[in-house]
């Protein structure tokens, strides 16, 4: 296809991903909406948001991290990068215990607890993906167990801490697609954007890095400095995701390979927006057909997990993983 | 030029590429010879500073290669690898532009777009040039790969294996091109190859590494001879003098 064939079919796709995603929050937000307007539109109104954040959130990261390991089937949530957060959630109120941990600023508490998630996930990618030879299929197994690990150790906690514990904790943990803590999704609209800007300063060299890291480092990219970068924007988006929604595993997975597939040449001016856009409609959109049309609540991520999840069996099986 | 001083790699305990010093001189074209694992592949990867060295130094114009700046390097040498898998679905004119990264960091000037025509046309890809890389035979992938690293335009040029894939009028017309741009453009030009006689009949200096070890260099006149070549593969050759060329046969 020419440049201008490929350009012009890209923002066209776009156009459409966008008034659907338009659509979708403008249904959100009014379908079905009786009594103060106000209070409608403001209750829904931090719930949409939240979607949004979430959404952009995973499909940035799952489509940012796909382009610096070389594979479109390897996802941080698939690596265990969400049951990590998990994780740390939990050790922070076993060991210092709810009381102490509810009396901390939320704010400092979510920076500490995305610090400490950025550190631990470079070290993890590090000893993973530091060798030349990479066998993917060894490395999803890998991931699965570390999932598998964190969650068993999260589990374990759980059971051994105290009862008034565990139900602050739990509080913190199984939030649903049904987010109406405003302060929270505040510090995450906060931190998305703060993440956004450095993405949008880096977004000359994503194409590269999808070269793979020889030629990233022969046409004179800093290939270590570029993706440690952006291994801490992902490790920041998941953990904001995962506070404000809880692990989701196989969305992100669905999300960018979809926008792979209608997208015809690999840009990441154009693939990323689509997978944002894509994202930005299943969640809200879906989340308002279920609640709207089924009266559903909390069926969503369900739904989206069963999916995704199809969808990785069915790239296993097809070996796309390359 | 290229100064590589006491160059050495291991992989766990096997040594794949032993203290090799050698000195490769600004212009001209110079061919790799081996035999399978003798580490040409894993040396010209440390020149490129793709990879690691254990010990030793490679210094390009005076740029030490583990020191200077990814970018600055960019501009004075270019590689390409003897395997390229992409994740990424281009085209080959997408491809070919990230040649200019380096100059333009992924916003091509005019003058970046007439060097991405120039190398297309060089490598007869013309008619190609709005296909995807997946829709291509080998020997037209491996050609695209060949006009990114032309259109990086560097004044030292290293190839892995470049005729891979290649029919032989391709394999011609590519080495003519190389030799070319080494004489006429003064450029240097570093290449792997397994044909003798194409490294025989195009090459300025020949470089022959066995068992990480490097064997031998010299002339063509000095490196394909009966005894040199059967020493080196552990195969009978017979060297025939042919217009002015000397052509090895070993059937
Ligand atoms: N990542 C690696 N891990 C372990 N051993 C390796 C690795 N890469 C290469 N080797 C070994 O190093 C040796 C040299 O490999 P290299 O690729 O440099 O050979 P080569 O001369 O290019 O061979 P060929 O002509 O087959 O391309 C080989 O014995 C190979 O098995
Ligand atoms: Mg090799």
């Amino acid at each position: 296809m020419s440049p201008d064939v490929l350009r012009k079919t890209s923002l066209v796709t776009l156009s459409i991903l966008a008034v659907l995603s338009l659509v979708s929050a403008v249904a959100f937000m009014t379908w079905g909406a009786r009594g103060s307007w106000s209070f409608v539109l403001s209750f829904r109104g931090t719930r949409l948001a939240a979607l949004i954040i979430v959404a952009y959130a995973i499909s940035v990261s799952t489509v940012l991290f796909q382009t610096i390991t070389g594979n479109r089937i390897l996802t941080p949530s698939i690596m265990g990068f969400d049951a990590l957060y998990v994780l740390l959630q939990t050790v922070l109120v076993f060991t210092l215990g709810a009381a102490a941990t509810s009396a901390i600023d939320p704010r400092l508490m979510f920076i500490v607890e995305v610090a400490a998630m950025v550190g631990f996930s470079l070290l993890l990618f590090r000893f993973l993906f530091s060798g030349h030879a990479q066998n993917i299929h060894l490395l999803v197994l890998v991931g699965i167990v570390l999932g598998v690990l964190f969650r068993s150790l999260s589990g374990f906690l759980q059971r051994i801490i105290n009862p008034d514990d565990f139900v602050v904790l739990q509080d913190r943990l199984f939030a649903s697609f049904n987010i109406t803590d405003g302060t929270l999704v505040g510090v995450s609209a906060v931190l998305v954007a703060g993440v956004s800007v450095f993405i949008w300063r880096m977004r000359d060299t994503f194409d590269v890095l999808a070269l793979g890291r020889d030629m990233a480092i022969s046409l004179g990219l800093d290939y270590q400095a570029a993706t440690t970068r952006i291994l801490i924007l992902v490790a920041i988006l998941i953990s904001v995701s995962t506070a404000l929604v809880g692990p989701v595993t196989f969305f992100g997975l669905l999300v960018a390979n979809l926008a792979y597939l209608i997208i015809p040449a690999s840009r990441h001016r154009y693939t990323l927006p689509a997978a944002v856009l894509i994202s930005v409609l299943c969640l809200v959109g879906g989340q308002t057909i279920l609640e709207r049309l089924f009266a559903f609540d909390t069926a969503l991520s369900i739904i989206i997990e069963f999916a995704g999840g199809l969808f990785f069996i069915l790239f296993l099986l097809k070996g796309r993983n390359r | 030029m290229i100064e590589v001083s006491g160059v050495s790699k291991s992989y766990g305990k096997t040594l794949v590429v032993d203290g090799v010093t050698l000195s490769l001189p600004k212009g001209g074209l110079t061919s790799i010879i081996g035999p399978n694992g003798a580490g040409k592949s894993t040396l010209m990867s440390m020149i490129a500073r793709l990879l690691p060295m254990d010990a030793g130094s490679v210094v390009v114009d005076g740029l030490d290669v583990t020191n200077v700046s990814g970018d600055v390097l960019a501009r004075r040498l270019s590689i390409l690898r003897q395997d390229n898998h992409l994740t990424a679905r281009l085209t080959v004119t997408d491809l070919v532009t990230f040649g200019r990264y380096p100059y333009s960091k992924g916003r091509p000037t005019l003058e970046d777009r007439d060097h991405v025509e120039r190398a297309i046309d060089y490598l007869g890809l013309a008619d190609l040039r709005h296909r995807f890389l997946d829709e291509l035979s080998g020997g037209q992938r491996q050609r695209a790969f060949v006009a990114m690293v032309l259109c990086q335009d560097t004044d030292y040029m290293l190839f892995d294996e470049p005729l891979n894939n290649l029919d032989i009028s391709h394999s011609v017309s590519m080495m003519k091109l190389l030799r070319d741009s080494a004489r006429d453009l003064g450029k240097t030009v570093v290449m792997v190859l397994h044909d003798i006689n194409f490294a025989s009949c195009y090459s300025d200096h020949i470089v022959v590494m066995r068992d990480g070890r490097l064997f031998l260099q010299g002339t063509p006149t000095d490196i394909v001879r009966q005894e040199i070549l059967s020493e080196i593969y552990g195969t009978e050759f017979r060297v025939h003098e042919l217009d002015g060329n000397r052509i090895a046969t070993f059937y």
